[in-house]
């Protein structure tokens, strides 16, 4: 779609298990400030069934307009439903920016739509900005060692999907006033091609909620082998936190796929974040460098972790770890 | 049951080194390999093709070398591998390049299921399946862990951070493989030593009817890179060294409770 008359900031609002995801709150956010800069307004779209009540939470957290689309054909996620609801919005109203969790469904759902559009879109950023001389959105992301700032000159809208934990969630004010569009788009049952036959619950042992973990404590190569995990979790029980891991160590299948830390695993933003035997490449530094703070142990005085960390130990993780664990057992138990 | 796997060849992630130096990292020894998700695809192509028969088609659009990742994908048992080459194609973002894939597809023939990695290894950007399926206006299905037949329909496991949705995808589609509870089957050395023998039919823009080259590669690109730039350094704190791992962790315990972080 082409720029002209093009305006307004869209956050797309993913609602999973009937709750809004916090990636599209933390969206919001970001969504205010660059309405702001642009002088446009934020808009929020949720499609689902039966969540006329997200509408007041899209406004408390920052949105001047929430746009419903609601109706049973949208009530489980589908490429084909989401996708045609979205870009008729978009044909209706022609927003200058639309943001998208980097979630599964969103990672599904942008490129379809950008792709039907034919507009750019740049994924996983990591920072947003309007440029206030051009007034185009700059999208930064990384790039192989790099950080890459991306424009999308002459298409329209300017989309980006962004990863849970880039940007804080606004405080909701639910006094403010906002405008409650209900938009009815219906898509035919025979237009929706794919159908969820079965949910099957994620078994062996507890779902790693990384994401939100304050504390996390992670192993890289350096933990030997998938057996010496033991230690972190160990560790990471008396502090109340999680287990996280490089990709190195789930290459090795030392641990699942969902602890894997860094560019191409999850983005984590904890109070304390703990790397043992980590060295610090640039993508697990991508996916862990917000972190409050950074504690590193690894023998390699060398490492590049050393660099980001706040405290650092040079030592053997497997004498310093366990020594850890007996401390903090110590202070917990008084 | 005709199916078409697309690969990408990326450089090996394991060679690239990190220089602690001026923080970078060096690429230039890096070898290729075939995306390793690319090859999970081919790899559930294959076991679907030994149960109910059909062909297994390679597709990859890349620089000539690219040939090298066809040729391991033939090894491991595909029927067919195309490669389409063009100064035309290069540097365009996921727009410009899923159309060219997806010119390249029309070219290259009529497929039910139509396999791709999730994401490639060195863009990781993941949106290149889906917007070929939009091309081509298929149903698509992301993140699979597992496919099977179910006549003209497939079923789709597909992997979300706490479930695993089961999903009835109508054919023809376009589905995205994740990694899978196997590793992709080993070359197989007589289909090496055949692979080396192929010579390579080379697909080029001027083979492709109706492309409109003006939506190829940079030119065609809606993304445009503004700038490249260092990541910022976050500075470097407190670094115990030299000490018994006793006082280390005293010390990392006393910084820890004056910084009220426990
Ligand atoms: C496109 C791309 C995407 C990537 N995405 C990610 C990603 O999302 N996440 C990620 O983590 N990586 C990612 N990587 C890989 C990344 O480049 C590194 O290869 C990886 O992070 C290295 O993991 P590691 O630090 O555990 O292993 P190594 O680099 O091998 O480091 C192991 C460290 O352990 C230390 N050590 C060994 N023994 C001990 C001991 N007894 N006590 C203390 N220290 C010890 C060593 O000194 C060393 O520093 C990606 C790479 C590419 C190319
Ligand atoms: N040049 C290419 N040739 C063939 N397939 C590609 C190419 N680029 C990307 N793909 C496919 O698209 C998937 C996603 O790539 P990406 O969107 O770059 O992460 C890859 O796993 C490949 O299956």
């Amino acid at each position: 779609m082409g720029r002209e008359n093009s305006k307004n900031v869209w956050v797309f609002i993913e609602v999973y298990d009937n709750k809004i995801r916090n990636v599209s709150l933390e969206l919001l956010g970001q969504g205010r400030v660059i309405a702001d800069q642009l002088g446009e307004k934020l808009v929020g779209v949720v499609i689902g069934d039966n969540i006329a009540g997200l509408a007041n939470e899209v406004i408390a957290y920052g949105a001047e307009t929430a746009i419903v689309v609601s109706g049973n054909e949208y009530k489980d996620y589908s490429t084909d439903g989401f996708a045609n609801a979205l870009t008729a919005l978009v044909k209706k109203y022609a927003p200058s920016v639309l943001l998208i969790g980097a979630t599964r469904n969103g990672k599904d759902l942008a490129p379809r739509v950008a792709g039907r559009l034919e507009t750019g879109l740049i994924a996983d950023c990591t920072d947003i900005e309007v440029n206030s001389e051009d007034r185009l959105v700059e999208w930064t992301k990384p790039a192989g060692n790099m950080m890459s700032t991306s424009i999308c000159p002459d298409s329209s809208p300017q989309m980006g999907t962004v990863r849970s934990n880039v940007f804080k969630k606004p405080a909701p004010d639910y006094n403010r006033a906002g405008e409650i569009v209900a938009e009815d788009i219906g898509t035919k049952a025979d237009d929706i091609r794919t159908k969820i036959v079965e949910i099957i619950k994620t078994v062996q042992g507890e779902t790693v909620n990384l994401e939100e973990a304050e504390i996390i404590v992670s192993g890289g190569r350096g933990m030997k082998g998938p057996e010496n995990f033991a230690i972190l979790k160990e560790l990471a029980d008396i502090l109340g936190g999680s287990v996280g891991a490089s990709r190195a160590a789930v290459d090795a299948d030392w641990m699942p796929y969902a602890h894997q830390v860094g560019q191409t695993g999850k983005t984590v933003k904890p109070k304390i974040y703990l790397a043992c035997g980590i060295s610090g490449a640039i993508q697990h530094l991508a996916g862990m460098s917000s972190s409050d703070l950074i504690i590193a142990i690894n023998k390699d005085p060398e490492a590049p972790i050393f660099n980001v960390a706040d405290f650092g130990i040079v030592g053997d993780l497997f004498e310093v770890v366990p020594l850890l664990t007996k401390e903090f057992r110590r202070i917990k138990n008084g | 049951m005709n199916i078409l796997v697309c690969v990408k060849q990326v450089p090996d992630p394991v060679e690239i080194k990190f220089n602690s130096e001026t923080a970078s990292l060096i690429r230039a020894c890096a070898a290729n390999i075939v995306n390793p998700f690319d090859k999970y695809a081919l790899e559930l192509a294959l076991q679907l093709k030994e149960k109910h028969g059909g062909e297994v088609t390679v597709l990859t659009m890349g620089p000539p070398q690219a040939v090298d990742a066809l040729k391991e994908c033939y090894a491991m048992g595909a029927d067919k591998i195309v490669l389409a080459s063009d100064s035309l194609f290069e540097g365009g973002d996921t727009l410009a390049t899923s159309y060219a894939l997806f010119c390249a597809i029309k070219k290259t023939g009529e497929f039910d299921l139509i396999l791709y990695g999730k994401q490639a290894i060195d863009g990781n950007t993941a949106q290149v399946g889906p917007q070929v399926a939009e091309r081509l206006g298929v149903a698509q299905a992301t993140c699979a862990t597992g496919i099977e037949l179910a006549d003209d329909k497939v079923l789709v496991a597909r992997e979300q951070d706490d479930c695993q949705e089961i999903i009835e995808v109508k054919m023809p589609a376009l589905v995205t493989v994740a990694k899978l509870a196997v590793e992709p089957r080993n070359p197989n050395i007589r289909r090496k030593i055949a692979a080396n023998k192929i010579e390579m039919p080379v697909i080029s823009a001027a083979d492709l009817e109706g492309i409109d080259a003006a939506r190829l590669g940079l030119t065609g690109s809606a993304v445009k890179v503004k700038k490249m730039f260092a990541p910022p350094v976050r500075g470097a704190g407190i670094k115990i060294e030299n000490e018994t791992a006793d006082n280390a962790v005293k010390a990392l315990v006393d910084y820890l409770s004056n910084a009220k972080a426990i």
